[in-house]
């Protein structure tokens, strides 16, 4: 901030919202970096303290929620303090559902201590959960920083996440046809890639959310989109060949 | 441990406290002030005494000038409040048509029959008495056989009857049926009777007519329905009165709307420029012109210039309406100020032209206070005497039918100024009751501003 | 009082021409507003205002829509109160005050001599930051323009104005009973819905408001600008408030004024939420630069 409020508690009040979003930020994103880790060792140890680290991030979201409510009641913020608080709720949202889908990665890797994916899927599957791991923590320093140009450069990046997934999406169902036996752990680490995509996707909102504080504009551009898997059939036909294309989230919870 | 840290605290705090002591009770190494320290009480004290001290010395002022005025008041009540009320000797007067000439009463022996009519009242070997017999009109005022004439002329049928008249005593008789002159004079060894009274055998004949009582010492309507008189006990302010009156009449006329308008145009019209400044610091200074100035210029430039008649309330009005316009100017003036601004945007808001938002919302509303300005210079006007001195409005007028804005006139101010120049006895309450009847006016006069500033201010 | 005008002829002239000549259409100097699709029914152009020797607004240009409300915010002195008292001539009343500049009022020229400033004062009604009724009754305060603008040929016409007037300001029901009662006597937010009565009684097509509700409490300032909300379907109406939170909720368009100058001017939505200059942005959010 260029220059500070005559009213100093007003600053203060505003810095402590944004410093509880970086903080959420980056508890959301060390609770997807374990449930990656847990997910390359089979840790089910770590995965369930991750499971428990969410509940810290839902607490933050309630807790700067109450806050920006009490800013907008006492302080009526106007332009970009406006767009500040409105964005902190946003993006305190989003951050809460990034756990949440954090979350559910560490609960699958409970489920499948035992297994042990295919090498090629499991690196892949660690270049994608990085590949999100960074935009997030990207998306965070952008925020901390009111980065426009970062905001749209991680806004664009997106596109490589929607391209792993592809990638991933098809390999996992070469593997599934190759040998019906994988279909579960294959069917839990595929949901597992479309939550990291589905993280990406959350980090693109917060990315316009930034935009949006940081310009007073609409990031209205159309996004390319990367995400090929609602094209993708399997070239086989036979006994998948009813495979349901419906992706909904909840059927991951095995 | 603990105890350690404690005392050192303890420490910290003397050593601040001697510190505090040595600056003289100010702030304390950590900024805290000591709120106790004696330094700090003893001011306290200070400054409580010099409060008290300057109470008191507003108080004394007070007490002083309310002591003053009422030494003034009281000296003129005492010797004013005597000369509200008049003695008055009933006798039955003989109107025997021979004295009476009722062909022409004018020339007919008032004197005789008031003189008979005393000796009536008295016992047997007191009205064989010559000597009492020479001196026993010096009971009555000298006016009492042209009173009783009027009262005939008035009334012809009682010609030849014997009837009850009321008449004035003489001066001496009032002052001393009133207690304001011995019957003798001590001067060291020697105590003679007061040669004002006439002698003793007359002071006897007064006190039978008292003891038969016929004196009365009813309230004074004479002071203020008669007019002007040599004699003490027969002058009343009635010219005086009326005389003020027509003076202001006049006054008022010419001052009011003069200055009023002038104050309009000053306040709201005129362009502010040097010559409206120049006019503006004039009229102030006009303000403070004494006012026997304003009197040479009335004498001189009214009376000898233009021919008014002098000695009348019109060039007396005159001279007092330029004593007067100043503080009308001023007060009205300050009326216009205080009309809020806002008023007057309100009215040009809504389209009124500057004479409408000044006629229409303006001066109504400054109206009380412009009353309050005009009824203070009129009282002012009121009692000034010395402009009126100089154009000669001391006349002596006995008979107030005839009194008109061209005749000659006395007003209240110049009256007592005569009065007080008179040399009888009586004429001394007479003054001091004078005063009070102008005093009585203009108190009159100021509460009738503050009752109008109270009516009709505007609440905002 | 003399009239403190600048404007030679040849200027006003040469701003006629170039307002004639800016905009497209039927009615030349009305262009079309941009937020509402309203003509304009105020264009002002280079507005130089001086108080003797020292400038007070520095070449402001600025149009205001029709049938909407056009709300003038600013830190105090920055000219915006001036700007407004410009539009209807208030400020001829101040001796050193000089006006420079054209104001085209439905394309008339309102500092030219064909426009009376006590006629154009019943066409531009203003309102006032404290609620200024005159000491007289309720219904002497609303009848007063018609009445000394042969508006009302006769009683029942004038009493029809008051009533109209009443209701339109939101203060009918409240005095129809006791129209004899004094203005002054009504409470702080009645007196200036009273005067707002006023304000219409003249049938303006202009309402300028200068801070109507810096002394009220909430409860009154709410029924003004309710008040404010309705009167905008039939009226242009400019304010000038202290409140940002205000020029929010009331305006249309805002305009921002500092050290004399329009620093930016825009929908009130814009405005408030997306300003684009930091002077404005600075200012709405309470910061100082």
């Amino acid at each position: 901030m260029a220059n500070s409020h005559i009213v100093k508690a007003f600053d203060r009040e505003l810095q402590e919202l944004e410093g509880d979003i970086i903080r959420m930020g980056h508890l959301a994103a060390d609770e997807l970096e374990n449930a990656l880790v847990a997910l390359r060792k089979r840790n089910p140890e770590l995965a369930e303290q991750t499971i428990l680290k969410d509940r810290e991030v839902d607490q933050l979201e309630h807790q700067i929620e109450e806050r920006a409510i009490q800013l907008i009641a006492r302080r009526q913020p106007l332009a970009n303090d406006l767009r500040a608080v409105v964005a902190a709720i946003k993006v305190a949202h989003e951050l809460e559902r990034i756990g949440d889908l954090a979350k559910n990665i560490a609960r699958r890797v409970i489920t499948l201590a035992q297994e042990k994916p295919p090498k090629p899927v499991k690196k892949n599957l660690k270049r994608m959960g990085k590949l999100v791991l960074a935009q997030l923590r990207g998306i965070l320093q952008a925020y901390e920083k009111k980065d426009a140009d970062l905001a749209v450069e991680i806004w664009r990046h997106d596109e490589e996440v929607d391209a792993a997934y592809s990638s991933l999406f098809r390999e996992l169902l070469t593997y599934m046809m190759e040998d019906p036996r994988t279909i579960g752990l294959c069917a839990h680490l595929l949901f597992g890639a479309r939550n990291l995509e589905r993280i990406g996707d959350h980090v693109t909102n917060i990315a316009e959310s930034v935009y949006y504080v940081a310009t007073g504009e609409r990031l209205d551009e159309h996004r390319p989109k990367g995400d090929a898997t609602s094209r993708i059939l399997p070239a086989y036909s036979g006994p998948l060949d009813e495979v349901d294309e419906d992706e909904d989230e909840a059927g991951g919870e095995a | 441990m603990t105890d350690r840290t404690h005392n050192r605290a303890h420490e910290a705090r003397d050593r601040a406290e001697k510190q505090g002591a040595s600056e003289g009770g100010a702030a304390g190494p950590n900024g805290r002030i000591d709120w106790h320290s004696p330094q700090m009480l003893a001011r306290l004290r200070r400054r409580h005494a010099a409060n008290r001290r300057m109470k008191f010395i507003g108080l004394a002022a007070i007490v002083l000038a309310a002591g003053l005025l009422s030494i003034l008041v009281g000296s003129l009540l005492k010797s004013g409040l005597p000369a509200f009320r008049q003695t008055f000797i009933t006798l039955e007067f003989d109107l025997k048509p021979e004295l009476v000439k009722p062909q022409n009463m004018r020339r007919g022996n008032w004197r005789k029959i008031v003189k008979e009519g005393l000796l009536r009242a008295l016992p047997e070997d007191m009205r064989k008495n010559r000597k009492l017999r020479r001196k026993v009109l010096k009971i009555v005022s000298r006016s009492a056989p042209y009173a009783l004439r009027d009262h005939v002329m008035e009334n012809p049928h009682l010609v030849g009857r014997i009837i009850p008249f009321d008449v004035l005593a003489s001066d001496p008789y009032d002052q001393f049926n009133k207690g304001l002159i011995p019957e003798y004079i001590v001067r060291g060894e020697r105590k003679r009777p007061n040669p004002k009274l006439g002698g003793p055998e007359v002071v006897r004949a007064f006190r039978v007519l008292k003891e038969q009582k016929r004196v009365h010492l009813p309230f004074n309507w004479g002071l203020f329905f008669n007019a002007d008189s040599r004699l003490p006990e027969a002058a009343g302010l009635a010219g005086a009165i009326v005389g003020s009156f027509l003076t202001l009449l006049v006054t008022f006329l010419i001052s009011f709307p003069t200055g009023i308008l002038a104050a309009i145009y000053l306040e709201e019209f005129a362009p502010k420029n040097r010559f409206t400044d120049f006019v503006e610091i004039n009229i102030n200074n006009l303000a403070a012109v004494p006012s026997v100035v304003f009197g040479l210029l009335g004498l001189s430039l009214f009376i000898g210039f233009f021919g008014v008649p002098r000695s009348t309330p019109l060039v007396g009005g005159m001279v007092l309406s330029l004593m007067t316009l100043p503080t009308i100017i001023i007060a009205t003036r300050a009326a216009l100020k205080a009309v809020p601004p806002s008023l007057r945007e309100a009215a040009l808001g809504v389209g009124a032209s500057h004479h409408q938002m000044v006629f229409h919302h303006v001066l109504p509303v400054a109206m009380p206070g412009i009353l309050t300005g005009a009824i203070i210079g009129m009282a002012q006007a009121l009692g000034e005497t010395a402009p009126l001195l100089l154009v000669g409005m001391n006349a002596f007028i006995p008979d107030i039918s005839n009194m008109g804005l061209t005749e000659p006139a006395t007003a209240l101010p110049t009256q007592i100024y005569s009065w007080a120049d008179s040399p009888e006895r009586g004429f001394v309450s007479r003054t001091a009751a004078a005063i009070l009847v102008l005093l009585g006016f203009l108190l009159a006069m100021n509460a009738l501003a503050i009752w109008l500033r109270q009516r009709y201010s505007t609440k905002w | 009082m003399t009239e403190n005008r600048d404007i030679t002829i040849e200027t006003a002239e040469a701003a006629q021409e170039r307002a004639a000549a800016t905009p497209a259409g039927e009615d030349k100097s009305r262009p079309t507003s941009p937020v509402c699709g309203h003509k304009c029914k105020f264009i002002t152009r280079n507005v130089n205002v001086f108080y003797g020797e020292k400038q007070a607004i520095f070449d402001v240009s600025l149009d205001i829509p029709d049938r909407s409300v056009m709300a003038l915010i600013g830190p105090s002195g920055c000219g915006k109160s001036t700007y407004l008292r410009c539009l209807n001539r208030m400020n001829d009343l101040i001796d050193i005050c000089r006006v420079e500049g054209t104001f085209l009022l439905d394309g008339e020229d309102i500092y030219s001599g064909d426009i009376d400033p006590v006629l154009l004062r019943a066409r531009v009604g203003m309102v006032f930051q404290k609620p200024n009724p005159f000491p007289k009754s309720i219904y002497e305060n609303v009848a007063y323009g018609p009445r000394i603008h042969g508006l009302a040929r006769d009683k029942t016409e004038l009493d029809e104005i008051v009533e109209t007037s009443l209701r339109k300001a939101a203060l009918w029901d409240e005095v129809k009973d006791r129209l004899d009662a004094p203005g002054t006597g009504l409470s702080g937010g009645q007196q200036q819905r009273l005067c707002i009565a006023r304000a219409i009684a003249t049938r303006p097509e202009v309402i300028l408001m200068d801070e109507p509700a810096s002394a009220l409490d909430p409860i009154a300032t709410a029924r003004i600008e309710e008040l404010i909300d309705e009167l905008k379907e039939n009226y242009c109406i400019v304010i000038v408030t202290h409140s940002m939170q205000q020029a929010a909720r009331v305006s249309d368009r805002t305009a921002f004024f500092h050290l004399g100058r329009l620093i930016e001017e825009g929908p009130t939505e814009q405005i408030f939420t997306a300003p684009r200059e930091k002077q404005t942005q600075d200012y709405i959010t309470g910061r100082y630069g």
